[in-house]
């Protein structure tokens, strides 16, 4: 408990800080003929209710590291807490459960079923937590509904524009309820207008929720909007700044 | 499980054409197979009716003349089957089980009343309807005491009570043949269509009226427990042997006595069957074949181009179970139901065969198609072949994409 658990006293008031996201020494190498060292002892807290933007240039691991986030990739050596639990060797079977469990996912192509309804997009996680059919219709609704399109429930993806369909899909990471949100180039394909809709919502779902979020993008404007901007540089952390 | 029914019923519904495509291979194969083997055994049942009702191992044999010289004895003696003819053969034949000798007359006047209709009289004993198969549909067939007694009854055809009784019950009545009343005990049916339908009466009554100087007419037997043709060969060669012997003549004389058997003939026909048979059969797993490589082909793209999708999903905590469970009951549900669709139409058309090709009527036609049926086991084998093999088509790729990362089958367009 106690290394992921810190007492901070500030202007005399007791405060609890919890660590969502715990890096120690990460390294990850992809084999590919030659080897590629992408991760090099990669050591990184966030904590809960963080809103952090995750820069860096191409190749510098920043995709990597979201997919080891994700627990989409595994890591070589070091450790990964995620909610307290150290996320390492997992079974796909476990894998599968923690990602609906404690991940919610947001990504750039946004990643919704072609033949699905937006509605049903968005209980899919559940269906995967094994809640019955009328719930997990209900529990989408309302979650188009604080998403602010629920009048697009039942249309499919290929109906909708880039906006909703990430609105659709930031929906679907939270219906789950999820510790964390990882966003992958959110707004990569979006216009600039809509971009900041998106942000704007996301920003929400961060305040309201408390939900920590993290996001990677390359776009200095997006990642002014996070609190925290986290910049890799050659597989390690080369500086975070925050943005107030 | 239900909840799974209903995810997998959205999913097909909304690729409507790739569910057709899977279900159109699996109807098509069943339909095919059940039709081809329809249609196999209409044939048989076809070319097996021309043989009416009559016993296939039925052998008979008439006296003719001889046309070979013999142990001094000239050519053209004709050959008298007697009385101990049928107990010489029983005794000297063990395939034997049936013997029944006829004496027949031909081109006599039935008259009833005013009416009139030409016949030939068949002097038999009871046990000839085990060979030729008559049925009785009215009355009683010849028996033991009108053999024994010589009673002057008779057993007419079906058609012959129609000519010349017309409405009227013609048992207990009495027809008239030469100037002799006969008592009509019973009437018959057969599938025999010939113009001239036999009358039968006690081969002794026949014997008292019109002499018993020329023999018998024929002698019919049924053999027993010859499996093949050349047991049939030696049978048939003893049998000539044993006559030729006994009647006096060169065993190589054909037209001493006339020997006709229809086992032979059954057997080499059977033969000729179960060649038709095989063929239809390696057409039929070549449908099969065909179907399965269909429905591989299909469910091998489904799972390729879905490669995305289950990324998607497993992204969004499916479990790979879950997606190799979603994929195969998925499979099932088509080729199940396709499946079952195509046994459908295909015992549609098969029955529809049986109604378009009638039966023909006509007495001198010979049948070809009758009652085509299938074999519903092997109907309900072919389609869990074909399901197994969808089963297969798409486990084995599902199982290749669900090991893909998520983050690579994310990636993959």
């Amino acid at each position: 408990m106690h290394n992921t658990k810190s007492n901070i006293y500030l202007c005399g008031t007791k405060l609890k800080i919890q660590i969502m996201i715990k890096l120690e020494n990460i390294n990850k190498s992809y084999v590919n003929g030659t080897s590629l060292h992408v991760l090099k002892g990669l050591n990184l807290n966030i904590e809960k209710g963080e809103f952090v933007a995750i820069m860096g240039a191409s190749g510098s691991g920043k995709s990597t590291l979201l997919n080891i986030l994700g627990i989409l990739d595994n890591y070589d050596t070091g450790s990964y807490y995620l909610n307290d639990i150290l996320i390492r060797d997992l079974s796909e079977k476990t894998a599968a459960q923690y990602r609906n469990e404690l991940i919610g996912f947001v990504f750039q192509s946004f990643n919704l079923i072609s033949f699905k309804t937006a509605v049903e997009n968005v209980a899919l996680p559940l269906y995967y937590q094994g809640i019955s059919r009328k719930k997990r219709n209900l529990m989408a609704m309302e979650y188009l509904e604080k998403m602010g399109i629920a009048d697009w429930a039942d249309h499919l993806p290929s109906e909708m524009s880039g906006g909703q369909k990430q609105r659709v899909a930031i929906a679907r990471s939270l219906v789950s309820r999820p510790k964390v949100i990882l966003a992958d180039e959110p707004t990569g394909a979006l216009d600039s207008v809509t971009s900041i809709e998106v942000m704007d919502l996301l920003k929400s779902v961060n305040k309201d929720d408390g939900m920590t979020i993290v996001m990677v993008t390359h776009d200095p404007d997006m990642a002014a909007m996070a609190q925290k901007i986290i910049r890799i540089k050659d597989g390690v952390i080369g500086s975070i700044e925050k943005t107030f | 499980m239900f909840d799974l029914f209903n995810e997998i019923l959205s999913t097909l519904k909304k690729n409507r054409l790739r569910t057709f495509l899977t279900g159109f291979s699996m109807a098509w194969g069943i339909f095919m197979l059940i039709t081809l083997l329809g249609a196999g055994a209409g044939l048989k049942n076809g070319i097996f009716n021309n043989y009416g009702g009559q016993a296939m191992n039925r052998a008979e044999m008439w006296p003719g003349r001889t046309s070979m010289p013999y142990d001094g004895l000239q050519v053209g003696r004709r050959t008298i089957f007697d009385e101990k003819d049928p107990d010489y053969l029983k005794d000297e034949l063990d395939e034997i089980s049936v013997i029944s000798p006829t004496r027949s007359v031909w081109n006599l006047s039935m008259v009833y009343g005013q009416d009139y209709i030409s016949t030939s009289l068949a002097g038999v004993y009871p046990e000839f309807n085990e060979i030729d198969k008559i049925k009785i549909i009215e009355g009683r067939n010849i028996n033991g005491a009108d053999i024994k007694e010589a009673r002057k009854v008779i057993v007419i055809h079906k058609r012959s009570a129609k000519s010349l009784f017309k409405d009227v019950d013609p048992l207990g009545k009495y027809v008239v043949i030469t100037k002799i009343p006969f008592l009509v005990v019973g009437v018959y049916s057969d599938d025999d269509m010939s113009q001239e339908p036999s009358s039968y009466a006690p081969i002794t009554t026949v014997g008292k009226i019109f002499g018993t100087s020329t023999g018998y007419s024929s002698i019919a037997v049924t053999i027993d427990g010859l499996k093949n043709v050349k047991e049939t060969n030696d049978f048939d060669l003893k049998l000539k042997t044993k006559l030729a012997k006994k009647h006096q003549y060169d065993p190589n004389d054909n037209s001493a006595i006339y020997y006709w058997s229809m086992w032979k003939q059954y057997l080499e026909m059977i033969g000729v069957f179960s060649g038709i048979n095989l063929f239809i059969w390696i057409i039929g797993i070549g449908t099969l074949i065909a179907g399965i490589v269909g429905i591989s082909n299909i469910m091998l793209i489904t799972v390729k181009e879905r490669t995305k999708e289950f990324g998607i999903r497993k992204s969004l905590g499916a479990k790979p179970s879950s997606i190799i469970k979603l994929i195969i009951v998925e499979c099932l549900m088509i080729t199940g139901l396709f499946g079952f669709v195509g046994m459908l139409f295909g015992i549609g058309a098969v029955e529809l065969m049986n109604v378009l090709i009638k039966p023909s009527t006509d007495p001198d036609d010979l049948q070809i198609f009758l009652n085509p049926s299938v074999n519903l086991t092997i109907v309900v084998a072919a389609t869990a072949v074909l399901m197994l093999a969808g089963l297969l088509a798409g486990y084995v790729p599902a199982k290749k994409a669900v090991k893909i990362k998520p983050i690579e089958a994310l990636r993959y367009e």
